[in-house]
């Protein structure tokens, strides 16, 4: 690796803090020319922050970027492309309201290279003067390919550009960026699937906690390594605390199953049951179809296939009121989405209850003080900080968002990765009330970024991976370098290999 | 408070501002009637303060339709047209069906636009500011054809709307007796029911509260339906205050029902506001009109300095009451 060559791209020892986050406190990264590199590393390790430094979206707080050797000060992303160095994103960056050949002109590309490459990428025949908008997703993203590569980038930067791309594209896509090398192009790679990083990929560069911790050559069982880097092997007696067994599952009917549940290109077949008194866990990587699993069962979007059963019902949303009338509340993962931040603690929690029009009459003040402030008690809300729920800590506000459908009597929660970006306090508080909730007879459907939570809360867990569900364990069997191997879909191969 | 006392008197001072952001609206009010005075001694007497609170009640009647929309974040600007339209209607109908169906006759349009207004906004989702200038335009339209098949019968206004409208014992209007328990209505509406809450939760996130299970359209359906009912009661106000029925009589009122909304301290952003404070925001636009008036000052620089105290108000209040 430490040849006497100069890297085409160098980044060391960059540091980024955001208020008191530090997203990166050393990232280092090395790119010669003719090498495809793959920047590894789990949810919040500081992958985004390092593509922007690079990019020259933000600027780093210290350290170098190089350029041949030259330093690198990228004032905006302008720069970087002028540079040579060229992003393709897992969103489009093309304007939906203009045509293909207008996109082309905003960033002066030449029509035949970029018509060469796409019919090297297989969609050779789409004219040049539809509009982008009309376009499906999965041809935005080879159009922004083909716009990279005909401007005939130094360094390609690919993030996550093959998320959610049908297979015979991405096998396209691959051989298009193997081809690169020849061309002496060098190219980054990030991907949350080790099958590709494994097809193209000479290194692999892994992050933890914003740190460079590991640059790898890409060899057959190199995997296993990587996700032991990535976890920074810090697989503790954790997972040795659980909560309880799963055979205590309450029998009959479950309370929720999921039929066979499909949303667009994102969610596929995924059939599940979350039973009475159940915690159950919800683990995926970013993008894999999660966001829209919680967005069918809470109502917001209809399933294009599938169905839910509550309580062995066939039930059908239309709105998210349908939802709750079935006895499904959702908690999303972004607190603002979920809040009145101008009203007050009261009105945030008792919002649900006016929400049928039989209830748009006079207010119980009595009995909704009553209950609001049992949700208070139970959740140890801090309400100190009286009237608006914007003067709340994040974790305190996160509470509301709970607290609401604890005081409203709903018998299953959908919640979110509800600890992410709140203190570990809150976080604390938050685990034995949701097993709490369990054990009175209610059922959760957890969703965390966070693997080393779930054995903490879940009885059991399902893992989702481009899409479908690809491994269930039961929580206790679940550390978390067994769940990150089956969210990056190597479930199989460990478990042939164990 | 206990927070509060450790803090300094400037903080102190805009804490209460924002827990009481009526306060200096009611200090401003009694400013400008105290300047009043002093420019022209004498005028502040019973006839005078009579006379302001009635020119201010119905103004505030119709403010009241742009506070209860603004705090979802929409606006009506359609209430002019409606009162217009429910006033005409009113006087051409007192000699064709006697005063009690005419009463019921002249509020259905209103109604009727309304529940159009809602249509439009909560189940086709156009933006408010576009469907109400529409439909108000269209109401317009409507009139003008009705006024050509009524043109024979002449109009009326009804010996109990003048009385209403015009009357007063002491300082106290007869319209008081309309107004206040229908500002109570719209207080306790807004403080303590549940359509109230909504309101406000629709103006201050929408998402969150569909997350909640509100069907954001039954609350715009129901809302701009009320306005445009409210709109058409003070149509007839207006009838029995100004008693000259004319295509026009209530449009010219739309802009102040707004600014006296805006000043009252509502967002127009939706989530924040009070009728209390729209009250006092139609009542400090009245004494200003007053004010300007008895000045003499030419009708195009009093129109600019009504544009220029009105922002200027808006922007102080806001500073005061607003936190940083």
């Amino acid at each position: 690796m430490s040849d006497e060559r100069i890297p085409l791209l160098e980044a060391s020892n960059v540091t980024k803090i955001f208020g008191a986050v530090r997203a990166l406190t050393s990232a280092s990264l090395e790119l010669f020319s003719g090498e495809i590199v793959a920047l590894l590393g789990a949810n919040g390790a500081g992958k985004s922050t390092l593509v922007n430094v690079l990019t020259g979206a933000i600027r780093p707080d210290s350290g170098h970027v190089r350029i041949r050797g030259r330093e690198f000060k990228a004032a905006s992303p302008t720069d970087a492309r002028q540079s040579g160095l060229i992003p393709v994103y897992q969103e489009s960056s093309m304007i939906p309201d203009l045509s293909v050949a207008d996109n082309l002109r905003l960033t002066n590309t030449e029509p035949a290279p970029f018509r060469y490459w796409l019919g090297e990428l297989g969609i050779g025949q789409l004219g040049l003067d539809e509009e982008a908008g009309g376009l499906p997703l999965a041809t935005l993203r080879i159009l922004d390919l083909a716009r990279a590569l005909a401007s005939e980038p130094e360094v390609l930067l690919l993030d996550e550009m093959t998320a959610a791309l049908p297979t015979d594209l991405v096998r396209k896509v691959l051989d298009v960026i193997r081809s690169q090398k020849a061309r002496d192009c060098g190219i980054i790679f990030i991907s949350h699937r080790f099958v590709e990083v494994a097809a193209v990929c000479d290194r692999a560069s892994v992050l933890r906690d914003g740190r460079t911790v590991g640059n790898l050559a890409i060899e057959p069982g190199v995997e296993d390594r990587i996700v032991d880097m990535m976890l920074g092997g810090s697989i503790d007696a954790a997972a040795a605390r659980k909560a309880k067994s799963a055979d205590d599952r309450a029998p009959g009917l479950p309370r929720l199953s999921a039929k066979g549940l499909s949303a667009g290109t994102n969610l596929a077949d995924v059939s599940f049951e979350l039973h009475r008194g159940e915690v159950l866990g919800v683990v995926a990587l970013e993008g894999q179809g999660q966001d829209e699993l919680f967005e069918v069962l809470s109502g917001f979007e209809k399933p294009s296939g599938g169905f839910i059963e509550v309580e062995g019902n066939k039930v059908s949303f239309e709105h998210p009121a349908d939802a709750i009338e079935a006895g499904l509340a959702y908690v999303p993962g972004d607190r603002a989405a979920a809040l009145l931040m101008q009203r007050s603690v009261r009105e945030n929690i008792a919002l649900p209850f006016s929400a049928q029009v039989s209830a748009w009459g006079a207010i119980p003040v009595k009995r909704e003080g009553e209950r609001v402030a049992e949700a208070i008690e139970r959740l140890q809300i801090d309400t100190r900080a009286q009237g608006e729920v914007r003067r709340l800590s994040g974790g305190n506000q996160q509470k509301v968002t709970i607290g609401r459908w604890i005081a409203t009597g709903t018998k299953t929660l959908l919640l979110f990765d509800p600890t992410r970006g709140i203190d570990i306090r809150t976080k604390r508080q938050i685990y034995p009330l949701m097993r709490k909730f369990a054990k009175q007879g209610a059922s959760v459907l957890y969703y965390s970024s966070e693997l080393e939570e779930i054995p903490l809360v879940c009885d059991r867990v399902i893992v989702i991976f481009s899409g479908r569900i690809v491994d269930t364990f039961n929580a206790g069997d679940a550390d978390e370098s067994t769940l990150m191997r089956a969210a990056h879909g190597l479930a199989l191969s460990s478990a042939e290999a164990a | 408070m206990t927070v509060a006392a450790a803090e300094g008197p400037a903080i102190r001072i805009k804490r209460f501002l924002s827990e009481y952001p009526v306060v200096p609206l009611i200090l401003l009010l009694a400013a400008l009637v105290v300047a009043l005075e002093v420019i022209r001694p004498g005028i502040v007497n019973e006839r005078w303060i009579a006379n302001t609170i009635k020119f201010a009640i119905p103004l505030a009647m119709l403010a009241s339709c742009q506070t209860l929309t603004m705090l979802t974040g929409g606006i009506d600007l359609s209430v002019g047209t409606i009162a217009t339209i429910s006033s005409f209607v009113m006087a051409t109908q007192v000699p064709l069906a006697g005063t009690a169906s005419a009463v019921v006759i002249a509020l259905v349009p209103a109604f009727l636009l309304g529940l159009v207004n809602g249509f439009g906004v909560g189940i086709c989702r156009v933006h408010p500011l576009i469907m109400t200038l529409g439909t108000g335009l269209i109401g317009i339209g409507c009139l003008q054809v009705y006024q050509r098949f009524v043109i024979a019968t002449g109009s009326e206004v009804p010996d109990f709307l003048a009385w209403l409208g015009t009357g007063r014992i002491w300082i106290l209007p007869h319209s008081l007796l309309l107004f206040v328990p229908f500002a109570v209505a719209v207080v306790f509406m807004l403080r303590r029911t549940g359509f109230g809450r909504l309101l406000y939760a629709l103006g201050d996130n929408e998402n969150a509260s569909r997350l909640s299970g509100v069907r954001g359209w039954q609350v715009f359906l129901a809302l701009y339906a009320l306005s445009g009912l409210i709109a058409g009661i003070t149509g007839l106000l207006y009838l029995g205050l100004i008693k000259a029925p004319s295509l026009s009589l209530v449009e010219p009122r739309l802009l102040p029902a707004v600014a006296a909304a805006v000043i009252g301290g509502t967002s127009i952003f939706g989530g924040r506001g009070t009728y209390s404070g729209t009250i006092v925001g139609a009542l400090i636009l009245t004494v200003l009109t007053t004010m300007l008036t008895v000045m003499q000052i030419p009708e195009g620089t009093r129109r600019l300095l009504f544009g220029v105290i009105i922002l200027a108000v808006t922007a102080i209040y806001l500073r005061l009451t607003e936190e940083s």
